[in-house]
C-alpha cells in the first residue's frame, strides 16, 4: 500500500530438488510466506524468475498460472481455508470441478481421499462442525486431489496444538513418501522442521541466511534421495 | 468449469444468502411484471380493435367510380386520378375485377329502405342484398332456418330484432357504443324462427324504370314483391350488417331495380354506385386495391385506416415498454448492488477458489451464473405477477362494463412471444448487471483476498 516499496523477498536465489521436503524457517516478516506465494503462483515476482519443472511462472499468463495452481501445486494454509458453506466432500471436490472431472468420478474420488485422511464418516459435515486437526486433514485431502507434484504448506500446524500438529506433519510426510512429491513448508517451529524436513532454509529480511541439509531425518520415511 | 457444475454452484451460493437474493429477485420480478402488464395491455387493446375491424370487413375492398370517389373522399390518395378517364363502373368492370387473382367476389353494395308487410303488421327496414360468399362468414353460418336456396330466389332472411318487431314485440336494439344505460333485451333467434320461417313477407318499393320516353331518363314506379322468410339471423353488433333488418339474395335484389339515392344523377346505362370486393385473405387486399386503381377506379379498404392506427399503436407500445423497462432498470441496479455486496462478503472464498486453481473466468462465470439465475427466476415470477395484474385489470374492466350494460371485452392479451421475450429480456438485463461485479470478482488478487477476514 502507499508509495513505499516493500521487498518481502529480495535477491534470493535457491534451487529445490524434485521429491525433497523443504522447510522455510524464519521470524515473522522474514519473507517466507511471500516466497511460498511466489512458488504457489499466487504472486508474481517484480524481477527475477521462479522456475518449476523448467517453466518460468513469471512468464505465464493468468490462466496458465491458474492451471498451474490447479494441477501442479497443492496448497495447505494455517487457517485451513475450507469454504464454510460447503461440506467436506464438496470442499475436496471443488478443485476437480475446476479441472472438469466427471461428477460421478469426482464424488467417489473425493470420498476416497477423505477416507485416506481418516475423515470418511465426516464427509457430509461442514468445516465448522469439525476440530482444527480434522479441518486441516480435509484441507490436505483437497490439496492432493488433483495429484500435484508440489505440496506447499503455509504454517500448517500454526493453529493446532502440538499433538495434533505432529499428526498433521506425519500425514504430510506420509503423503510425500507415497506420492513422491516435493513438499515446501513454511514454519517457525524449528523442532517440527528438524523432525520432518530434509532441508532447512533460513530467511531473514527477504534474504536467505542459511541452508542446511538435515541428516537426522530418517531417509526411508522420506522416500528416495535427491 | 462445466455448465451444469456452474449452475449448481451458483444456485447453492444463492441459497446461502436467501433473504438478500430473494429481495433482489423480487425487485427483478416487479420490473418484469410491470413490463409484461404494460406490453400486454398495449397488445390487448390493439387486438381488441383489430378483431372489431375484421368483423366489419377486413378482407373487403370498396371500389367507387373515380368521380364519386373524389367527392366522397377528398382526403384519400388521388395520385392516380388521371390514369384513365372516368371509366364506368359497369357490369363489364365488375366481371373484370372479379377475375383479379385473390378475389372471391365483387358485388354491388345494395342497400335500400323498404316497407315490409307481415300479416297485418307493416314496418320499415334497411334491406341489404347478400352475395353468395357471405354464407360461410360468422354472421350467416349460424342462421336459424336456412340460407338462400339460390342467388335469385325470392327468399328473405330477417334479423332477429326485426323478426321480433314483425311479431309485434317492442324491442330495443343494442347500440354500438360500449356504454349504455340499460342492458339490451336478449332475443332467442331459434324461438323467433319457429314463428316466422316459411311465412310470406311483402315488400313495397319503388322501381327505377329506364328509357321511358326520353333518352338518358328514367321513371319511378311503385312495385310490390313477395318473398318467403327462410331464416333468422343473429348478427353481431360489431358486424357491417348489424343494422339491416331484411336480407335478400343479391341477384334477386338486383332484379328489383330498386330506386337508390345515387340513381338521381345517374345516366341511363346501369352503372354501379359502388362495388364491394371480397378478397380471399386480408393480406391480399393491398394487391387487389392497386390493381383496381390501375383499372381507373377509386378504391379503399379498412386496412388503409389500419395503417395509421398501427403506427399509433407502435408508439403506444414503445411508450408502455419504456415505463416497464425503467422498472427493470431499477431492478438491475439491485442486482449490481447485491452482487457487489456478495463480492465483499465472499472475498475470502474467491481467494480460496483461486488458490486451489480456479481461473479468472471460472470466478467470473460463477458470478455471472448467479446473476443469470436471479434474472431467470425473477423473469418467470414477474411474468406470473404481470399475468395476474392483467387478469385483475381485465376482470375489473369487465365488471364495470357489465354494470354499464355493455358487452365484455378482452383488453388484455399475453402472447407466448411476450412471455419468452420478458424472461429473455430479464436474463439479458441481469447478465449485463452482473458483468461489472463478475469481472471485478475475477480480477481479485488471491493473496489479498486470502488475507481478508
Amino acid at each position: 500500500m502507499g508509495t513505499s516499496v516493500v521487498r518481502a523477498v529480495d535477491g534470493l536465489s535457491l534451487q529445490v530438488d524434485a521429491g525433497d521436503f523443504v522447510a522455510l524457517l524464519g521470524p515473522s516478516g522474514s519473507g517466507k510466506s511471500s516466497l511460498l506465494n511466489l512458488i504457489a503462483g499466487l504472486d508474481r515476482p517484480t524481477a527475477g524468475s521462479v522456475a518449476i519443472h523448467g517453466k518460468d511462472l513469471a512468464q505465464l499468463s493468468r490462466d496458465e498460472l491458474a492451471a498451474y495452481r490447479l494441477r501442479t501445486a497443492g496448497m495447505v494454509f494455517q487457517s485451513f481455508n475450507l469454504i464454510p458453506t460447503m461440506t467436506l466432500v464438496e470442499n475436496v471436490e471443488l478443485p476437480m470441478r475446476f479441472a472438469e472431472v466427471e461428477r460421478a468420478e469426482r464424488q467417489s474420488l473425493a470420498r476416497q481421499a477423505l477416507d485416506r485422511v481418516g475423515l470418511g464418516p465426516r464427509a457430509a459435515h461442514r468445516p465448522a462442525e469439525l476440530s482444527g486437526g480434522e479441518q486441516q486433514r480435509a484441507a490436505i485431502a483437497r490439496a492432493l486431489i488433483n495429484h500435484p507434484r508440489l505440496l506447499l504448506a503455509d504454517e500448517p500446524t500454526g493453529n493446532l496444538d502440538s499433538h495434533t500438529g505432529a499428526e498433521i506433519m506425519s500425514l504430510i510426510a506420509e503423503c510425500r513418501a507415497s506420492l513422491g512429491m516435493t513438499v515446501i513448508m513454511v514454519t517457525h517451529e524449528r523442532a517440527l522442521a528438524e523432525r520432518y524436513a530434509r532441508r532447512m532454509l533460513f530467511l531473514a529480511d527477504g534474504k536467505l541466511i542459511g541452508d542446511m541439509v538435515n541428516g537426522a531425518v530418517d531417509g526411508a520415511a522420506n522416500g528416495a534421495t535427491a | 468449469m462445466k455448465t451444469p457444475d456452474l449452475l449448481e454452484l451458483a444456485t447453492r451460493n444463492l441459497r446461502e444468502s436467501m433473504l438478500r437474493n430473494s429481495l433482489t429477485t423480487i425487485g427483478i420480478s416487479v420490473g418484469v411484471a410491470s413490463l409484461v402488464s404494460m406490453m400486454s395491455l398495449g397488445v390487448g387493446l390493439q387486438r381488441m380493435i383489430s378483431v372489431r375491424l375484421e368483423k366489419v370487413g377486413f378482407n373487403l375492398l370498396t371500389v367507387l367510380n373515380r368521380g364519386n370517389f373524389r367527392m366522397g373522399a377528398q382526403a384519400m390518395d388521388l395520385s392516380q386520378a388521371n390514369a384513365a378517364d372516368e371509366r364506368a363502373l359497369d357490369e363489364a368492370a365488375r366481371v373484370e375485377i372479379e377475375r383479379l387473382p385473390g378475389v372471391i367476389e365483387a358485388y354491388p353494395d345494395l342497400r335500400f329502405t323498404g316497407e315490409f308487410a307481415f300479416g297485418d303488421v307493416t314496418r320499415h327496414a334497411l334491406t341489404t342484398g347478400l352475395p353468395d360468399s357471405v354464407k360461410t362468414t360468422d354472421d350467416f353460418s349460424n342462421v336459424r332456418g336456412r340460407y338462400f336456396s339460390a342467388p335469385g330466389a325470392a327468399e328473405a332472411i330477417v334479423d332477429k330484432y326485426f323478426a321480433a318487431e314483425l311479431l309485434g314485440q317492442t324491442v330495443k336494439r343494442p347500440g354500438r357504443g360500449m356504454l349504455k344505460k340499460s342492458a339490451p333485451v336478449s332475443l332467442d333467434a331459434g324461438a323467433l324462427a319457429k314463428d316466422v320461417v316459411g311465412k310470406p313477407l311483402v315488400l313495397n318499393y319503388s322501381e327505377r324504370v329506364s328509357g321511358a320516353g326520353q333518352a338518358g331518363g328514367y321513371s319511378v314506379e311503385p312495385r310490390q314483391a313477395t318473398v318467403k322468410i327462410v331464416g333468422v339471423a343473429d348478427i353481431d353488433i360489431q358486424s357491417r350488417y348489424a343494422r339491416t333488418g331484411v336480407f335478400l339474395p343479391m341477384k334477386f335484389a338486383e332484379g328489383l331495380h330498386v330506386m337508390q339515392a345515387a340513381d338521381l344523377r345517374a345516366t341511363s346505362a346501369p352503372v354501379y354506385n359502388m362495388l364491394i370486393v371480397r378478397v380471399r385473405e386480408a393480406g391480399q387486399v393491398q394487391k387487389v386495391e392497386d390493381a383496381v386503381k390501375k383499372m381507373g377506379f377509386g378504391a379503399f379498404s379498412i386496412q388503409d385506416a389500419m395503417r395509421s392506427l398501427r403506427q399509433g399503436f407502435a408508439v403506444f407500445d414503445i411508450f408502455l415498454g419504456v415505463f416497464g423497462s425503467l422498472a427493470l432498470a431499477v431492478a438491475s441496479i439491485g442486482i449490481v448492488n447485491t452482487l457487489v455486496m456478495a463480492i465483499l462478503e465472499r472475498r475470502r472464498e474467491i481467494g480460496i477458489m483461486k488458490a486451489i486453481g480456479a481461473s479468472d473466468s471460472d470466478v467470473k462465470r460463477v458470478f455471472f451464473a448467479e446473476a443469470g439465475a436471479m434474472g431467470v427466476v425473477g423473469g418467470v415470477v414477474g411474468v406470473l405477477f404481470g399475468w395476474l395484474i392483467g387478469r385483475a385489470i381485465s376482470v375489473g374492466t369487465n365488471i364495470y362494463l357489465t354494470r354499464q350494460g355493455a358487452a365484455n371485452v378482452e383488453v388484455w392479451y399475453v402472447s407466448w412471444w411476450l412471455v419468452a421475450g420478458a424472461i429473455g429480456f430479464s436474463l439479458v438485463v441481469s447478465l449485463l448487471a452482473g458483468w461489472y461485479p463478475a469481472s471485478r470478482a475475477s480480477r481479485l488478487d488471491p493473496v489479498e483476498a486470502l488475507r481478508y477476514e
